[in-house]
C-alpha cells in the first residue's frame, strides 16, 4: 500500500510526473510554479528520474519544445503560471491540433496588471477555449492523482490531446498536506509506456503542421472539437479504473450536501474546502445550502451538470476571474449557457471574488449564499457582483 | 552516418554530388526562387536521416499545403518564432528515448529552418536559447532579407537602402535606414562549434558546409544567402548570378567559424563594386550616388574587419608556435 506522507503540494506534483516516468520536461520558472520545476530538476540531477530536463529561456519555448519532444514520441511534462501561460498562448492552441499529449500543471495565478503573483483563475480562463482537456484540483491528493490520470487520458489513442491540471497557486501549491504517493511501479499498472501513433521518424516520414487552406481548416477544427468532446468518455473511464486500483474515485462534477438544497454554491479549485466549511455552518443554522464544483472544466460536462442541478432552485456561482466587459465571470457565463433551454432551470447568480490572492473567507461564502437566497426569493438579482470590493 | 566525426568528412565534388532529395518537385515557390534553391542544396547534403522543424515563412507555405506535401523527410511546423525550440525538443525527446532503450540508438540530424525574419527578429530568443543549451542540431537561416511570405516587409536583416513595403523610400526616407544585423556573429558569440555562411552560387561550398554542420556534434548555424526575385525586383533567371555577385562584391562574404576561429572560405582578391550588385535589383533602384558610396565604404570596412579577425587568429597561432620553440 502506498504511504501517506506530509509533503508540499508542488513537490507532490513533481513526484507525480516522476512516478509517470516522464521523458522530457521543458519549463521556465515563474512564481508560484517554481517549486515544481526545481524539484523535478533535482530528481533528474539525483538520477531518480531518467528524463531530459530542458531549462528553456521562456515559456514560449517551453511549450514549443514540449511539442517537439512529444512529436518525437516522448512523454512530456511542463508547468507554468499566469505570465508564462500567457506567453505560451499562441503555442498552447497548436498543441492539440498536432495531437501532442503533453501534460501541463498550471499553478493558477492572477494575470497582470497590476502585476500580482497571487492566486486567482484569470490565467487559465484566458486559455479556456484552447482545445486542451482541463481539470481542477481541490487538494494535494487530487493534484497527484489528476496528473497520473492526465497522462493516461492524454495518451489514449482515442484522445491524443494535451491536458492541463489546474491547482491554485500558493493556497494549494505551497501548502504541506498528507498525500498518498504512488510509486512508479504502482503507477505502471495504470499508466503503460507511451505508445505514440505518429512520430517524427526518418524511417517513416510524416508532415506535421501543414498549411490549412480554407477547404481544409474547418474540417481540422471540427476534428479537434469532436475529439475533445469525445474524450469525456475516456476521462470518466480512466477515473473509474483509477478508483478500482487505488481506491480514490473522481467524477467530472462533485457535489456536497446538495440534497434538498435551496441554494447551491458553485466553485472550482481549493476554495471549495472553505466553501464546505461555510456549507456545514449554514446547514447547522438550518439554511438549506449545498455545494457543487467542477473537476472537469474542458470538455465541459454539460449532461452531468444538467443532471446535477435538477430540482435546485438557485445557483450561486463563484468566479475567480472577470470576463472584462462581458458583465460577469467566465464560469457563470458558461453555467448560464449550459442551462439555456434546459427544463426546470435554477436561477443563476454570479459572484466574483478572490482576485489576485484576496482571501475568500467562510463569512464571504455565507454572505454570497444569503444574497443568493434573497435574490431567488425576489426572483431577480444583479447580473453579477464583486464581493468584497473596497470603494475607497 | 552513425558516429561519423568531422575527421571522416569527405567533401562533395562535382562528380560526387548527392542524389537524394528531401524536397519533392512540384512545390509552390516562385519562379527563380533562390531560397528554395539554397534549402534544397543544404538538404541534399544532409541526406535523408534527418528531421526538420520549420518556422512559418515562404518555405513552409510553399511546401506544405494540406493535403499535399513536398517533404520526403519527417517535417514539423509549429509557428513563426520557435523553430529552434521545437528542434531542441525533438532532440531532447529522442535523446531520452534512446537512453531509456525505447528508440534504436542512431544519430539523426535534427534541423531547424527559418527565414531571416524567423531568425534575426522574432525567433532570435528561441535560437539563442537552443544554441546556449547546446543541443545537437543544425539551424539553417534562409536569408532573403525581408519578410517575403507576408508581402516583402523589412526585417533587421534587410540591407541598408533597400526598398520594402515597410521601408519605402520617400521624401524623408532612403528606404531601409538601418544596417543589416550580423546574425552569424551573434550565433558565433554563443561559443558553438560551427557557424558558416554560404551562397547557392557556390553550391559545392554550400553543400560541404551543410554536411559538416550535420556531422558536428552540438549546435551548428548555417546562414544561407537566399535571393528572392519576387521581393527584390530581380529577374528570376538572375538568382544564381546575384548569389555570385553578392560574394564577389564582398556584400555576402563566405566564411566559417570553427570553435570560435574565423576562416575565410573564399577570399576575394579583386572585389567588384557594390553598384554592379545593386543595379540589378529594383529594391535599390532609388539609391543615389552618395548612398551607394556609403554602402561601398561600409562593405569595405566590414570585409576588412572580417579579414582581420581571420588573419589575427592565424597570426596568434604562429606566435604561440614561436614561443614553444
Ligand atoms: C507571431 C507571428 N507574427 C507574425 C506572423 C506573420 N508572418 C508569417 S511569416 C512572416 C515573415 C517571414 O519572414 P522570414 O522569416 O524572413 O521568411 P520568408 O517568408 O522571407 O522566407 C510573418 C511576418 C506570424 N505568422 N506569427
Ligand atoms: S517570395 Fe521570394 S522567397 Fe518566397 S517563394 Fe517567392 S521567390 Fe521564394
Ligand atoms: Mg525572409
Amino acid at each position: 500500500m502506498p504511504k501517506r506522507v506530509g509533503i508540499e503540494v508542488s513537490l507532490a506534483a513533481s513526484e507525480a510526473a516522476c512516478a509517470a516516468d516522464v521523458d522530457v520536461i521543458a519549463a521556465d520558472p515563474v512564481t508560484p510554479q517554481t517549486h515544481i520545476v526545481e524539484h523535478l530538476s533535482e530528481l533528474v540531477a539525483d538520477g531518480e528520474l531518467d528524463a531530459e530536463f530542458m531549462p528553456v529561456e521562456s515559456e514560449h519555448s517551453a511549450m514549443s519544445a514540449c511539442i517537439g519532444a512529444a512529436a518525437a514520441g516522448a512523454r512530456t511534462f511542463t508547468a507554468t503560471s499566469a505570465p508564462g501561460l500567457a506567453l505560451m498562448h499562441e503555442i498552447v492552441f497548436i498543441a492539440p491540433s498536432l495531437r501532442t499529449p503533453i501534460v501541463m500543471v498550471v499553478a493558477n495565478r492572477a494575470l497582470s496588471g497590476p502585476i500580482s503573483i497571487w492566486n486567482d483563475h484569470s490565467d487559465i480562463m484566458a486559455e479556456r477555449d484552447c482545445g486542451w482537456i482541463q481539470t481542477f484540483a481541490e487538494n494535494g491528493q487530487e493534484v497527484f492523482d489528476l496528473i497520473i490520470h492526465a497522462f493516461r487520458v492524454a495518451e489514449d489513442p482515442e484522445v491524443l490531446l494535451p491536458v492541463i491540471v489546474n491547482m491554485d497557486g500558493f493556497t494549494l501549491s505551497h501548502v504541506i498536506e498528507p498525500i498518498e504517493m504512488l510509486s512508479a511501479s504502482e503507477v505502471s499498472e495504470y499508466l503503460k509506456p507511451y505508445n505514440p501513433q505518429m512520430v517524427l521518424d526518418p524511417r517513416e516520414p510524416i508532415t506535421m503542421g501543414p498549411v490549412g487552406v480554407p477547404e481544409m481548416y474547418t474540417e481540422a477544427r471540427y476534428q479537434a472539437e469532436s475529439v475533445l468532446n469525445g474524450s469525456k468518455k475516456v476521462i470518466v473511464k480512466a477515473w473509474k479504473e483509477f478508483a478500482k486500483l487505488y481506491g480514490r474515485s473522481y467524477k467530472p462534477i462533485e457535489t456536497y450536501r446538495t440534497e434538498g438544497a435551496e441554494v447551491v454554491l458553485m466553485t472550482m479549485g481549493s476554495v471549495t474546502e472553505t466553501a464546505m466549511t461555510a456549507v456545514d455552518r449554514m446547514r447547522e443554522k438550518g439554511i438549506e445550502v449545498g455545494l457543487m464544483r467542477f473537476r472537469l472544466w474542458r470538455p465541459f460536462p454539460v449532461q452531468e451538470f444538467r443532471r446535477a442541478v435538477k430540482g435546485i432552485k438557485a445557483l450561486a456561482v463563484v468566479d475567480r476571474a472577470i470576463s472584462f466587459g462581458a458583465q460577469g465571470g467566465p464560469v457563470c457565463s458558461k453555467v448560464k449557457s449550459a442551462l439555456y433551454g434546459a427544463p426546470d432551470q435554477p436561477q443563476v447568480f454570479g459572484f466574483i471574488s478572490g482576485l489576485g490572492g484576496r482571501d475568500i473567507t467562510v463569512e464571504m461564502f455565507e454572505e454570497i449564499v444569503k444574497k443568493a437566497i434573497r435574490y431567488a426569493t425576489k426572483g431577480k438579482g444583479p447580473m453579477y457582483e464583486l464581493i468584497g470590493v473596497r470603494e475607497r | 552516418m552513425m558516429d561519423a566525426t568531422p575527421r571522416d568528412f569527405k567533401k562533395f565534388t562535382r562528380k560526387s554530388l548527392p542524389r537524394v532529395e528531401a524536397l519533392a518537385q512540384g512545390h509552390r515557390a516562385c519562379q527563380g526562387c533562390g531560397e528554395i534553391l539554397a534549402l534544397r542544396m543544404a538538404l541534399k547534403a544532409m541526406g535523408k536521416n534527418i528531421i526538420v522543424a520549420s518556422a512559418t515563412g515562404c518555405m513552409e507555405i510553399v511546401t506544405s499545403s494540406y493535403p499535399q506535401t513536398a517533404w520526403e523527410v519527417p517535417w514539423i511546423h509549429v509557428a513563426f518564432e520557435n523553430a529552434a525550440a521545437v528542434a531542441s525538443g525533438i532532440e531532447a525527446g529522442r535523446k531520452a528515448l534512446m537512453r531509456k532503450g525505447r528508440l534504436r540508438k542512431q544519430r539523426t540530424t535534427i534541423v531547424a529552418m527559418a527565414g531571416d525574419g524567423g531568425t534575426a527578429d522574432i525567433g532570435i530568443q528561441a535560437l539563442s536559447g537552443a544554441l546556449e543549451r547546446g543541443h545537437d542540431f543544425v539551424y539553417i537561416c534562409l536569408d532573403n532579407e525581408a519578410y517575403m511570405n507576408t508581402g516583402i516587409q523589412r526585417s533587421s536583416a534587410t540591407p541598408y537602402g533597400a526598398m520594402t513595403t515597410t521601408s519605402p523610400p520617400g521624401k524623408l526616407s532612403i528606404g531601409q535606414h538601418t544596417w543589416k544585423k550580423n546574425v552569424p556573429a551573434i550565433a558565433a558569440a554563443h561559443g558553438i562549434p560551427y557557424v558558416a555562411t554560404a551562397s547557392p552560387a557556390y553550391y559545392l561550398d554550400l553543400m560541404n558546409k551543410a554536411k559538416k554542420a550535420a556531422m558536428i556534434k552540438g549546435p551548428a548555424y548555417l546562414h544561407l544567402y537566399s535571393p528572392c526575385p519576387t521581393g527584390w525586383r530581380l529577374a528570376p533567371e538572375r538568382a544564381v548570378e546575384i548569389s555570385r555577385l553578392a560574394v564577389r562584391t564582398n556584400i555576402f562574404p563566405l566564411y566559417e567559424v570553427v570553435d570560435g576561429q574565423y576562416i575565410l572560405t573564399k577570399k576575394i582578391k579583386k572585389p567588384k563594386p557594390v553598384e554592379e550588385y545593386l543595379k540589378l535589383q529594383g529594391r535599390f533602384r532609388h539609391l543615389d550616388k552618395k548612398t551607394i558610396q556609403e554602402i561601398q565604404d561600409r562593405v569595405d570596412r566590414e570585409y576588412e574587419a572580417l579579414v582581420q579577425k581571420a588573419a589575427v587568429a592565424e597570426a596568434e597561432e604562429e606566435s604561440t608556435e614561436e614561443a614553444e620553440k
